[in-house]
Order: C-alpha cells, then structure tokens, then sequence
C-alpha cells in the first residue's frame, strides 16, 4: 500500500495559534531569536486510492475550507530557508492516537478504507537557532520524551508502526532455588517491587507447590501485592511512640478511619471502603458515590497524559462501582513547586513546575470536558517540595440506582472486556507507583504512562448505562491499575476463573500474554455477563460501536487460570493471590519538633501583608484553570466554582442538582494544609477535616449527611518519622470524624512520593492528606455564596479567633513557620456548624465564607471584592481568645471553625438567637465605597485599601 | 393540542444530550434522545419529528477539528433526509458543537442550492483555550423562528473552537445583508466589544448563524444550561427570580413546530 502524506497549514491571514503559542513558550525559555513559528499537522495515510480521491480526502476531511490549505507531500520550506528549523513530533510506536482512530473511521464514512493511518505536528521554527537550542525547544515545550520522538530536518520518516507478530513462548521465573541476594535481585531487576518478606513468601508457596512460577504468576502477584491495590503500609500493624509514649495498632486502617465509619453506623452508608467507589443514599430512589484517586507518578513524567489518564481513571471507578453508576462532577486537587522558579533550581529529571502545571490542567481539561462531566471543585496547592513529584489529585462522583449498589457475578457468568483495546501503555503502572521517583525514571519507565481516548470512554460509558438499566449484566469493574489481571481477579476471588488472553482485541501485534494481562491501557471495564444475555448486551455494544470482548468466564474453584492459544500458561489459587500477602509491622515515631513563634513587631499598618498574601500563589485566584474545565455540563450547576459580582469571586463549595426535575442538591468540597504538618500532622489532618466541613457548610449544606474521603500523599514510610506523622494524621481522622459524626466512606493512600536526585539528595514531599466531602442541600433555592451582597448589611464571626499563626500565609510570606498551628476544638466547631447550617436553612444568612488560609482579612477582602462593595469592619466585635491580643494575629490567624455571616439588620435576631451559647460577634458590615477598612481594638484602621486593588492583586499571579 | 416530537442527536462524544432533551421537554416537547448510527440505518425515523437538535460535546473527540468527523458523516449519509428535512418546514438547531457540525456540513450558513458552501468556519478561539464563561446575546434577525426579536439573553459559553470566521469580507457581507446573523457578542448594555466580551474572537462578533428559512439555528452558547433560575451564574444575588433566558428558544421552537408544521 502506499503512504499518503498530508500537510495541513493556516491560510495566510488566519491565525496560527498553535503556532502562536509555542512561539511565546519559545520566549519564556529566553530564546529571542526565533521570530515566528508555523504548525501545521500531519497525516500520515497508508491506503490504495486514487490521487484524485487523495485530494478530496485532505480537500474535504482534513483541511479546514476557510482557514487551513493543505499539501500533498513534503511542503517546501518557507522562504528564507536558510534560517528555518523543521521539526516533526510523532507518537511513538504503540502510542494511543485517537485523531488516527476517527480519521480511519472517516474515511470509511467517506466509502474507502484505509489500512493505517498516522498523525503528526510539524513545526517550522523562523530564525537562527544555535544547534543545542533546536533540542531544548524540541525537548522542552514540542515534545516529551515519553511518548515521542523528533525528528529534525525534512528529510527522515518516522518509524515504521509495524511490530512483529507474537510467538507463544512460556517463560518461567524460577525462584524455589534462589538466595535471599537473587530473590531481591530477581525482584528488582523485572520491576515487581516486592520486598524480601513477599519474595520468600512466594518461594515457600512454590515451594509447597513443587514447581517453578511462570512469569505472568509473578507479575500477578506483584500487581496484586502493590502498594497501590492492598494498601499495605495502612493495614499494617504499627508500634508507635509518641513522644515517647507508646501505642499499638493491629491494623492502623482499621483502627482508625474506618473505625469512626463503623462506629457512626449511619443508616445513609449504602457501601463503603468496600467497592471502587463509596457509597451513600442520595434520595428514595437513588445513590451517590465518590471517589478521590491519585495519578502522582505519571504526571511527573508526562503531565498532559498522567493527569488525563487519572481522571479517566476515576471516572470509571463510580462507573464500576455496584451495577455502574453516571458520572456527574469532577474534582481536582493539585500540588506543584511554585511556577516562577528558574530553569537551574530544577533538579535534573524534573519538568519545570510550570510546564507540569500547564499540562496537568490541560489534561485534566482535554479529558473532563470531552466525558461531558462538570468539574465543579477543586484546590491548588505550591510548595517547592512537590517539584519533583507533584500531586494530582483526581475525583469523580457518580449517580446510582439504589436498588443496584452490588455486584453479584456468578459461577458459569461470562467475562467480557467492553471498550479500548489492549496495548502496551501503562505495563507496570501499579508497582511503578508504589516506588520511589529517580532522575532516571524519565527513560526506564516511560511505557508506564497510560495515553487516553476520552471518546472512547465516552462510548463505553453510553452503552454500559443502557446495558445496566436493561440488567444484563452481572457484575461490573474498571480495568484500573494492574489491567485485566486487577480486574479479572477482584471480580472473580470468590469464585475463580479462567481468561484466554489471546481473544483481548490488541492495538497493534506482538505483544506477550504477560503484556496482554498486566497492560493498564485505558478506557476498558470488565463485565460478568449470563451466556443467555451475551447476543443482546452485544448488541448494545455493536449499535454504538463499542467493541466487546468474551475472554473467559467465571467458574466456581477459586483458581485462576490463564491460557493463551489453548496452553495453560499460568494458574493461581485465588486465596494465595488476595490473601497470601504477608502482614506487616512497622515502627513509628513522632517528637514534637523543637519550633518557636517568630517575634513580629507591631505595625500601624497591614495592607502590604493582605496584599502579599492575596497575592501568593496558594491564595490567588485560580480562573485561569477554572474557566478552562466545563463546569457547567449536565446543566445541574447551582453553585459554581466562581461566584460573585463579576462571576470571579471564589465559592467555598460546589452545589450541582444532580436530577434536573428535582430540587434537591449535591455540595462537594475539600480541605488540604499540608504546611500546618510540618508542625504538627494530627493538626493538620483535622484542620483539613474542618475546613472541608466548613466549605460544605457555608453553601447550605446539610451538617448530618457529611461524608467525606481521605487521600494520604506521603513519602517514605519505611522511616519511623515518616510513618509516625502518618499515624498521627490517621488517629485524626478518627477524632474528626467522630465529632462531626461525618464518617469516611472511601479513601487511598499513595506513598513513597519522594525523589532520589543525582547528587544523591532525596526530596520527599511534605505529609499531604486531602480530605474531600459530600453533603446533601434539600432544596437547592436556599444555598447562599461567599460574595457580599448589599450595602448595610451586617457582618458576623461565628467561631473564635485564636493565637495560631502557625504554619499561616502570614508567616510564610513572612518567611518563619512558627509553633502553634490551629487547633480544633472538638465539642464546639460541629455547634458552630450546626448552627450555621441551621441558619442559612432558615433563609437568615446573605452570604457565608469560611475564614482559611490568610485569615479574616482575606476572607473579608474575598467577600468585599466578590460581592463589587466595601466592608467596615472592627476587630472590638471579634471573639478571640484572650492570648490572642496582637493585631497580626487577629487580622491573619487561620485559627479553624470560623465563619464569617452576612445577615440583614431586620434577621439580626433570629440569627443571634441560633448563635447564643456560641462565641460570635458583630465585626461590621457592608459599604457602597468599595473599600476595606479594618479598624483595631484602640479604633486605628489597620487596613484600609481600595478592594479593586486588592482583587487586581489577588488575580494577577495567574493572569496567564 | 397536537404533539411536538424533537429529536436530539446522539453521537460518540456528544455529552450535552440529556440537558438539551429536558429542556425540550420543559418546553412542552415530546423528546428523544437517539444515536445517529440508528438514524442512518433506517433514514424514514426523521419523519416522526419536527425538532432536529445537534446537541453540544465534543464529537468524536473533535479530531481534525471541532465537529467535522460527525458532519463528514452527515455530508456521506444524511445529506438528503437533513434537506429534506428542512424542506419539509420543520426546525433544525445546532448548539456548540452542534453549530459546528451544521457548519462544517454546509447546512448553515447554508446557499441557495448545494449544502456545501466552504465560504464560512468555526475555528480555534483566539484565546488559544477551552473556556467556560457567560455571555450576553443580542438578537441580530427577526426572521428567525428561534429567536425573539429584540430580547437581549444571557447563557454561558463552553467551547475551545467557537470563533466565526469568513472566507472574505464579501460572505461577511452577505451574511449581513441576508440577515444570517442571528446573533452577536455583546456586553450587559448591548454593545459589541473585545475579549471577554466576545469570548472567541468571532468576526463581526457572530455567536450564531441562521439559513435562508428562518428554520435552521446554529449557536456556540448553551440555551439547554439556562432555563432555570438557580443557572444563573448570580441568581445568589437577584432578589426577584427570572427564569431562564435559553427556555425562549426551546419555547419558541416548539411554539413554532406546533403551530406549523
């Protein structure tokens, strides 16, 4: 066949903006000599057609009528040649390319049929560039590394896609006869990252067996045995000491986090820590769950496509969770290093934060947007030890029949995988992201980054909803990390099964059975379907062009056993693979860190500190990335994530209507401060926990149906210390949960986010936990947003102002970290929000904001400039605690449990009657003149500043 | 009264398809959601509605460009039933990638005789980005039977490909003299401006585009996101509650349908 080739270019006259913004990346670098770049994509078409009916292919399909023309062929460099740079970006063999996919299916639409097709960008660089700046502007803005290569000049082709067919070769992986020595060599040098405990225990298993395992058991084991599906170091048991004092958990989970759950016993828990997703009672008829996943590892090294795939991937935990639920919003929770560091404070390995930054958002914002699912909250965090290991934190909420929340596969049940093929993307990703990060980890493990196709997805998605509400199938679940094997083994422990990996539909030939069962390749579930129910599932499937596979069946032996081409190439005992794996005890400690509080003297003015926090990273506001997702699909949007005036102020919460014929509604929010950990982990864990209550609170959301979700992100914690902070945080959850009897109904833990640089440094992040929550509002027409409303209402605190300052944003701009991190008080922050829950359902309250990070001065300049007026406060009406007497502290404390309540003069009291036996006071009200002023307890305005200035200040970090 | 039936396209990536329905059915239609490959295996379903819509999302992915592997498909299998279609008297509506899809088919701005025109597109946004923002819309025709004359709405936009551009200054001519505009960009007071303003950098500020009938609407901003009060990116804010600004199209659609055809 022959290889068509098709270059598409803008009209002149027609912005390139492609090109246009490559070129302004190409400047960011300091590169000045480059005056214009030009894009253009590439088709790359192996078929038999006509030159005439080539022409009307790219006439037609490819180009763009009125502001694209194309070539046929090789163009010819632009004028001026000498001084032009060519480069070409391909995906490299096996790499997912969803733009080839629709071109075939195209032009089949058009009567012909293509045997291959390729796509490509291609760049032409104007200007002289010296020989080592073509390759950092082709390394660092064109492509990566992972899943591309480039080309320079006009002359190469890209590698032939053609990969050779297979050969069935069985390979066994003997380790009956190995040393302690060869059984860890053994284990690192095929990536299973099993410790010595694991890898004797599978000895003695074998042994008992008397044969070798195959490579494909081992691979099982090791996928099945990871960190990242079993959740080891959580359910281990732990000797701790506090300073100094000791205590013992036989499973740390269990006694913690899950504990509150089973101790809260709430009637509303449908299924929880139990399935892919938690799930709790929405309505009579129907059920939410919420799952929070991270995809840490692979954003490092390919931004764009680790954080594309982690949403992906999280969309298909609520899609395979009891019968299949419906998406309906997206979360995001980000940590990156600070966006301004220089090219040479990034250590070698690492992608400058702001490019990851760039890339994680466009793929949260590629994928999201194309599933059609709103993403509706999320947060940012900047700290420089994320830089080379960023977090990603990716929610999905998904709405089900409550009559479906279980799954019930059966013996003699059929396997079916439904969607994407299998390739070779993503072999390894479950261990790999068990594993520390090492500057070489950029090329050794780039075939664990995952590629999506959100479409497909999509179409997977529009057919397993139909499929379930018709009830022909069984059981259901994703093919998330560890693939087939993940998900075949789950389904079926209870029961066993059988696959033949040579029927899974492959991207491409040659890959082993080994790839075919660990292959994280995207966009597939798996379905357990009833052989008299397989023609008319099928047929759903084929209607809308979504492949589906039978690759085996369930039976009743509790063994799997995997075949390919009709020989057994492996078989394990059910109870060995889920259960087999070895208990652990761990040793934890955690010491009060020897810190003290700065000595900060007393100023007569603060404006320049709130505009400095304002405008820090953390606190700025985060449009930029906001108005790039779609949060507004499905049309369920009640309170979206920028509120105000202006539409730009920030919203504590999301509010969606999740049924559009129902008033009822769905508030989701988060909490993170991984600062107040450096202190103290048990403080910030319930800080987390509070400020997620908080933010539901301050929308309207009901107090007594508060779920909420746990993500521990730490690094090493095969280190006591390490370890001990976690703990700390977990007994946290448990006392925070308990006093808000808001119980956790799902979480996942990723460790070892840390970094091994060349010089042999290591960079651990700091301890992250994220906690979201979940909460139902009963009628959707009485939330309320964070936004000031009218001149001469009335401002109130409800909660008490403390002297914590520790680990504040007044600190940190500042430069200390200080002692007293926030507190909470445990009997009084659920009264506080109960009783402000209580108030904003009686319709008393005009707007609600929670006081966080900055303080009251920020919440109160958030307010004033969200709602386009001004706001007098004074600090004589704030509640404090005695010790709390300095300005700065009042001003900029982040002490938790606080509200700030705006209530008309006529609601005062009513409102003051809900509040009595609580600490709270009148702190001002709103103005006309668009000005804060803050005036001190000796009546001195301690702010006084213009709002359109502090919000100009507030949104200039990300006015990108 | 009789019985005003829509169909809503569905099609791999389309993903605005429930929202558009219901609002159909608030407007007292009797709507369908229905994939477009069962519309292509049997081309005689069309007869059974009045209302087409092209819902929004991302059509295939918008691979290529936005909307055009879905309009490839229309141009090689439905070019005739849609004709037809809008021969008969009955309303097509394209939203989002629905516009895109209708214009990348040559149904809008449509000519006078063959579908494809290639005299006007929707291309990236100038912005460079998928963007999700409201807009106001001042209605450019009277001739529109979507469209209340004179009634400046406000619905949000969510496109990353939304900006209007013509081959020439001539076809912006035509458009405007033929009074395919039919509806523009504008700020709270009605006046064309920049960015934000008009969010893509659309010619002419063109948001939307109509046919030779009156019957076939195309627009980039989401009428099915606006036809509840609680919508409404300040409806925290407003004392009275007006309702949504999208439901006029769908009331007039529907309005229209049942009184003519």
């Amino acid at each position: 066949m022959r290889q068509w080739r098709f270059e598409v270019f803008n009209r002149r006259g027609f912005a390139d903006v492609h090109g246009k913004s490559v070129l302004d990346d190409i400047r960011e670098l300091g590169i000045t000599s480059v005056e214009a770049v030009q894009s253009a994509r590439v088709f790359l078409i192996e078929a038999d057609f006509e030159e005439a009916f080539a022409r009307r292919l790219a006439r037609e399909l490819l180009t763009d009528p009125v502001c694209e023309e194309y070539y046929c062929g090789r163009s010819g460099a632009p004028a001026g040649l000498a001084r032009a740079t060519l480069i070409e970006v391909h995906l490299k063999s096996g790499v997912t390319d969803p733009v080839a996919e629709s071109v075939m299916a195209a032009v089949a639409d058009m009567g012909v049929r293509a045997g291959n097709v390729r796509t490509a960008r291609k760049y032409v660089l104007l200007g002289q560039l010296a020989k080592g700046q073509t390759e950092t502007i082709a390394k660092k803005i064109l492509a990566n590394d992972c899943i591309e290569d480039v080309i320079v000049g006009n002359e190469a082709e890209p590698p032939s896609p053609h990969l050779k067919p297979y050969e069935l070769q069985v390979v066994q992986w003997p380790v009956r006869e190995l040393s302690d020595e060869d059984l860890l060599a053994l284990s690192k040098g095929k990536d299973l990252f099993l410790n010595l405990v694991e890898m004797q225990t599978i000895q003695a298993h074998y042994g008992e067996l008397g044969r070798e395992p195959t490579d494909v058991e081992l691979e099982s084991i090791a996928q099945t045995w990871s960190e990242h599906c079993v959740h080891k170091t959580l359910k281990s048991s732990v000797d701790m000491s506090v300073d100094g004092e000791q205590a013992h958990f036989d499973n740390l989970l269990k006694e913690t986090v899950f504990r509150a759950t089973k101790e809260l016993d709430k009637g509303w828990c449908i299924s929880v820590f139990a399935d892919n997703a938690g799930v709790v009672e929405f309505d009579e008829d129907s059920a939410v769950c919420f799952k929070v996943e991270t995809h840490n590892h692979p954003s490092a090294l390919d931004p764009y496509g680790g954080a594309a795939t982690g949403i992906g991937g999280v969309i298909r935990d609520p899609m395979g969770t009891g019968m299949g639920a419906r998406p309906i919003a997206n979360t995001d929770i980000f940590c990156f290093g600070e966006p301004d560091k220089k090219l040479d404070e990034v250590p070698k390995g690492v992608l400058h934060p702001r490019r990851i930054m760039r890339g994680v958002v466009a793929g949260v914002r590629d994928y999201g947007n194309r599933m059609g699912i709103p993403t509706v909250n999320g947060a940012i965090y900047f700290d420089d030890r994320y830089m080379a290991n960023p977090l990603v934190y990716c929610g999905n909420i998904g709405l089900m029949d409550k009559r479906k929340c279980f799954k019930n596969p059966q013996s003699g049940n059929l396997i079916v995988v439904v969607g994407g093929r299998t390739g070779r993307d993503g072999i390894h990703g479950a261990t790999f992201s068990s594993g520390q990060m090492t500057h070489e980890h950029e090329t050794i493990f780039s075939h664990a980054v995952q590629i999506g196709n959100p479409i497909t997805e999509k179409k997977m998605l529009d057919v397993l909803v139909q499929a379930n509400e018709a009830g022909l199938y069984e059981a259901i679940t994703d093919c998330g990390a560890g693939g087939l094997s993940s998900a075949v083994g789950e389904m079926g422990r209870n029961l066993g099964a059988e696959v033949d990996l040579e029927r899974a539909p492959l991207k491409y030939a040659g890959l082993s059975y080994t790839e075919i069962w660990i292959s994280e390749a995207q966009e597939r579930m798996v379905v357990a379907v009833k052989p008299e129910n397989l023609e008319a599932i099928t047929k759903i499937f084929d209607g809308e062009n979504v492949q589906s596979t039978v690759v085996g069946r369930f039976t009743d032996d509790k063994k799997l056993r995997l075949r390919y081409n009709g020989q057994q190439v492996g078989e394990l005992d059910m109870d060995f693979l889920h259960d087999g794996v070895p208990k652990y005890s761990r040793k934890a400690v955690w010491e009060r860190p020897e810190l003290s509080e700065p000595s900060l003297g007393e100023k007569d003015n603060y404006n320049d500190e709130l505009v400095a926090i304002l405008s820090s990273y953390n606190v700025a506001s985060k449009e930029w990335v906001i108005r790039q997702y779609d949060h507004e699909v499905q049309g369920g949007s009640v309170v979206k994530p920028l509120t105000g005036a202006a539409n730009d102020g920030p919203s504590d919460a999301a509010v969606i209507q999740p049924k559009l014929d129902s008033d009822r509604g769905l508030a989701i929010s988060c909490g993170m401060n991984p600062v107040y950990g450096d202190i103290d982990p048990y403080r910030m864990a319930l800080a987390g926990i509070d400020e997620a209550v908080r933010n539901i609170v301050c929308v309207g959301a009901r107090v007594d149906r508060i779920a909420l979700l746990d993500n521990f992100c730490w690094g090493d914690c095969t280190r006591p210390r390490t370890f001990g902070a976690l703990v700390r945080a977990a007994q946290a959850c448990y006392d925070g949960a308990m006093a808000f009897e808001a119980p956790f109904i799902s979480g996942k833990d990723s460790l070892n986010n840390e970094f091994a640089c060349e010089d042999g440094r290591t960079i651990s992040i700091p301890a992250t936990l994220l906690i979201s929550a979940i909460s139902l509002v009963d009628d959707i027409n009485k939330c309320v947003t964070m936004d000031a409303k009218r001149a001469s209402n009335l401002l109130f605190i409800v909660g008490e102002t403390k002297n914590e300052l520790g680990g504040s944003h007044y600190y940190k701009i500042k430069g200390h970290l200080g002692a007293n991190a926030p507190g909470v008080d445990l009997e009084l922050a659920p009264r506080i929000a109960a009783s402000v829950s209580r108030a904003i359902g009686e319709g008393l309250v005009e707007s609600c904001h929670d006081c966080s990070e900055g303080g009251l001065a920020v919440g109160l300049a958030e307010m004033g400039f969200a709602g386009g007026l001004g706001i007098r406060a004074d600090l004589r009406g704030l509640p404090r605690s005695k010790d709390c007497c300095g300005v700065d502290s009042q001003l900029f404390s982040e002490s938790n449990s606080r509200y700030i309540v705006e209530v008309e003069p006529e609601k005062y009291d009513a409102f003051a009657k809900l509040m009595l036996n609580l600490p709270f006071g009148q702190i001002g009200s709103v103005t006309e003149d668009g000005r804060l002023v803050v005036r001190a307890e000796d009546g001195r305005a301690v702010i006084d500043a213009d709002l359109v200035a502090l919000k100009r200040a507030w949104q200039a970090p990300f006015d990108w | 009264m009789a019985e005003v039936r829509a169909i809503v396209m569905r099609a791999a990536g389309i993903n605005c398809d429930m929202e558009t329905e219901y609002a159909l059915e608030l407007a007292g239609a009797k709507a369908e959601r229905v994939h477009i490959n069962r519309v292509i295996e049997s081309k005689e379903l069309l007869d059974q509605y009045q209302i087409m819509v092209f819902p929004g999302g991302f059509s295939y992915g918008d691979d290529v460009a936005a909307g055009k592997i879905l309009a490839n498909q229309v141009v090689h299998h439905l070019s005739e039933p849609v004709a037809k279609f809008i021969g008969d008297g009955k309303l097509v509506l394209g939203i989002c990638n629905g516009f895109q899809v209708l214009v990348k088919a040559g149904v809008l701005p449509g000519g006078d005789s063959a579908m494809r025109q290639e005299q006007v597109t929707i291309t990236n946004n100038d912005s460079g980005k998928f963007e999700d923002r409201w807009v106001y819309l001042s209605p450019q025709t009277d001739r529109c039977v979507f469209i209340e004359a004179g009634r400046r709405i406000y619905l949000p936009v969510a496109h990353a490909e939304g900006k209007v551009v013509t081959k020439d200054s001539g076809v912006l001519e035509t458009l405007r003299s033929e009074g395919r505009i039919a509806f523009k960009y504008v700020d709270e007071d009605g006046r064309e401006g920049d960015y934000p303003v008009n969010p893509n950098g659309s010619v002419d500020s063109i948001a939307g585009l109509t046919d030779a009938t009156g019957r076939v609407l195309g627009l980039m901003p989401h009428p099915e996101r606006f036809v509840r009060r609680t919508q409404h990116p300040r409806w925290s804010r407003m004392q009275d509650g007006r309702g949504g600004d999208g439901m006029t199209i769908f009331n007039n659609a529907v309005r229209y349908a049942r009184e003519n055809v």
